[in-house]
């Protein structure tokens, strides 16, 4: 049976990977993901988990011996944060391109520069083009939950893909909360181990990672377009099981709140728990707000973040990364618009850029962005604000 | 040293097929063709981005009859590294049968392992993963059009060490890689030429003997690189050992062994006119590179205890 006890973020996600029975663990130190391969190294020291840690030189080295690792058949997994996944950028689209299983955590960090340790999603989202399933946690529990689903949607025939499980750093990664601890036998058996992908074999000896000219390029990455899209599916069956199985439900999205709520404000990770218990805590008259929070980036559930969003007269999404210069600066703000344009909903939209690099996401910060909001309720689209909104930056 | 192995003793099992992409006369495809002769049937193959991997896999085709993986330019040591880790614990985890052995080695181009692969190659070496990396090396970048590499020798023409009225080829000296991997205590390093096949053989048989990280350095002639007659491939390669501007020997647990024995040295001006990359070269120049060539041979015969290769003949 299960056990609740006292996990890190960091703690909660390495007693997952304990418990997915990994074969091999490539990683290199990097704050905040840090103390996920200490505590798995140390697994291994006890010999509470039989699997090889290569000691790689760079994260760039991390992910290619994971690449090998995973052709070679076992069940491979590494973790890293910002410089480090910004290193790993060319090799996570050779990764997901061999249409390799590999799962990584990504401990959420600001990019450089300035240097700074601290949270956002500049790593995460630099990386959102990369050909990677991506999930992001709110709490630690579904950190530790998301390991076993990765491994679960990963490895699924019809998927083969290598996936991001992504927790805030800090806030999550380094933040005690009681977790219900999945143990190994409930773990494969909700995520067995299978090898349902092309190996390097010599009984059977293949190519992997050939030369692939214009006659078939756009055939390979048609096909992993299309694994991608089943992904969804997948993810949708998995966490269906998961539920029936542990009890603890997920959704591609999530919703808070009354459906029909006129304002809805959008998030990922831990700042939906901020939204949440700030909405819980403030009664706000005559304007219902909900909550939609993102689980699901990669493939982004477009159709349910629709669903939830078709009648709200406004909607505001926070994004904890910038991308200047871009025709939607947010992100996830992006992502949004997108998915309204495409399905014809004219729901009205603001941006808001908040919380960089370890700036705390506060209650204030959450009633200005409700009040802008309520400010652009009524108003035409016209009207709008053109930029994003820098909530609780200085001048 | 072996006994008198020769050509006719090598296996004449194919496990390189024909129909590559690769130039007549590339160094690199007798090199590969060997290699493949002298390594295990169960072996794995990484291979970094370079000549050879681009010419020898254009799918849906590919030369290799081993299971072959390329992954990027720089990171076939520790692509090999995680191969080796996971037949590692696999086969304890009883997935590979325990009476299978399967090897892993390692090819990159010099670019790829001088240059831009140096640190996954010295991680690779330093853990002590139990992979044979072979380097070939052509001297210069040859895949993107003769670019100048950290193993570019001196004097040597490259597009990117052009002859003008200011430069005049390569400046530099050549990097020293097996420097480089004999800093890592490995316990097997050598040198092999395609001009020298048995030696070749045996020595790749050997490093696939010994347990650990090993490193072999190849000669690799490049007939647009180098700009020469394709015809001229082994004769070059020849006259690189009886000139002694490259050795043929290995280095076992640190003591060094010179398996091509030069007891009279030609002038490296011989090997230097076979080659158009070296045409522009003033008298002066080539006595420099005579020069450093002596030094090289000083520095070898030294290690060796012995002199094992000559002076210059008359």
């Amino acid at each position: 049976m299960s056990k609740i006890i006292p996990l890190s973020g960091n703690s909660a996600v390495a007693y997952a990977v304990k418990s997915a029975d990994v074969d091999v663990i490539s990683a290199y130190p990097i704050t905040p993901q840090t103390t996920i391969v200490e505590k798995l190294a140390e697994f291994i020291a006890n010999g509470e988990l039989d699997a090889e840690m290569i000691h790689v030189e760079s994260e760039h080295s991390a992910l290619s011996a994971a690449v090998g690792a995973s052709a070679t058949g076992a069940r491979v997994y590494t973790a890293s944060s910002s410089q480090g996944i910004a290193l790993m950028y060319e090799i996570m689209f050779i990764t997901s391109s061999l249409r390799l299983p590999i799962v990584m955590t990504i401990a959420t960090r600001a990019l450089s520069a300035p240097i700074n340790i601290w949270n956002d999603h500049s790593d995460f989202m630099a990386v959102s083009d990369t050909g990677w399933v991506m999930m992001m946690a709110e709490n630690n529990q579904e950190a530790h939950d998301d390991v076993i689903l990765a491994y679960k949607i990963a490895e699924d025939p019809e998927v083969l893909l290598p996936v991001v499980t992504a927790l805030d750093g800090y806030f999550m990664t380094h933040t005690i909360e009681p977790i219900n601890v999945i143990e190994r036998d409930e773990a494969l058996s909700f995520a067995p181990k299978r090898k349902t992908w092309f190996t390097l074999d010599p009984d059977k000896p293949i190519t992997i990672g050939a030369l692939g000219d214009p006659q078939w390029y756009s055939e390979f990455k048609k096909q992993q377009y299309e694994a991608m899209k089943k992904s969804r599916e997948v993810f949708e069956k998995s966490v269906e099981e998961f539920a029936r199985v542990f009890g603890r439900k997920y959704g591609a999205v999530e919703f808070y709140g009354d459906e029909n709520s006129e304002i809805v404000l959008i998030a990922m990770g831990h700042v939906v728990g901020n939204v949440k218990a700030y909405l819980s805590k403030v009664r706000i008259a005559n304007s219902r707000v909900g909550v939609l929070k993102i689980k699901l980036y990669r493939p982004f559930p477009e159709d349910l973040v629709v669903r939830y969003l078709e009648n709200a007269k406004i909607i505001g999404v926070i994004d904890r990364a910038l991308i200047p210069g871009s025709a939607s600066p947010g992100p996830l703000h992006s992502e949004i618009v997108t998915a309204l344009r495409k399905h014809g909903v004219s729901s009205k939209t603001l941006s808001f850029i908040c919380g960089l690099g370890g700036r705390p996401v506060t209650h204030e910060q959450i009633s200005t962005m409700i009040s802008k909001l309520t400010e652009f309720k009524d108003k035409p689209a016209s009207e709008l604000p053109r930029e994003p909104l820098f909530i609780g930056v200085r001048e | 040293m072996s006994k008198a192995l020769t050509i006719r003793d090598l296996p004449r099992e194919e496990r390189f097929a024909p129909g590559h992409r690769m130039c007549q006369g590339c160094g690199a495809a007798i090199l590969m063709r060997h290699i493949t002769k002298a390594i295990p049937k169960d072996t794995i193959i990484v291979q970094a981005t370079g000549c050879v991997e681009v010419t020898t896999t254009l799918y849906p085709q590919t030369s290799w009859m081993h299971p072959w993986l390329h992954i990027a330019f720089e990171n076939a040591a520790a692509g090999a590294s995680g191969i080796e880790a996971a037949l590692k614990v696999l086969r304890r985890k009883g997935q590979i049968p325990a009476e299978k052995e399967i090897k892993v080695v390692a090819i990159g181009g010099d670019g790829g392992t001088f240059d831009i692969g140096i640190q996954a190659l010295s991680g690779m070496l330093e853990r002590g993963h139990d992979v044979l990396y072979i380097v070939y090396d052509n001297e210069a970048y040859m895949n993107t059009g003769i670019q100048r590499s950290g193993a570019t020798p001196l004097g040597a023409w490259t597009t990117t060490t052009p002859v003008g009225k200011i430069w005049h080829g390569e400046w530099r000296l050549k990097k020293d890689i097996i420097g480089i991997a004999l800093a890592h205590r490995v316990p097997y390093v050598a040198t092999v030429n395609p001009a020298y096949l048995p030696d070749l053989y045996m020595k790749i048989s050997k490093a696939m003997s010994i347990k650990g990280p090993k490193l072999i350095h190849a000669f690799s002639p490049c007939v647009p690189g180098w700009r020469y007659e394709p015809a001229l491939t082994i004769t070059i390669a020849k006259m690189a050992v009886q000139t002694g501007i490259w050795v043929n020997y290995e280095v076992i647990n640190g003591v060094l062994n010179v398996t091509t024995p030069v007891p009279k040295r030609k002038p490296v001006k011989e090997y230097l006119k076979l080659q158009g990359r070296f045409r522009h070269l003033t008298e002066e120049e080539i006595s420099n590179i005579q020069k450093y060539v002596d030094e090289q041979v000083a520095y070898i015969n030294k290690l060796a205890g012995k002199e094992v290769i000559g002076p210059v003949e008359a």
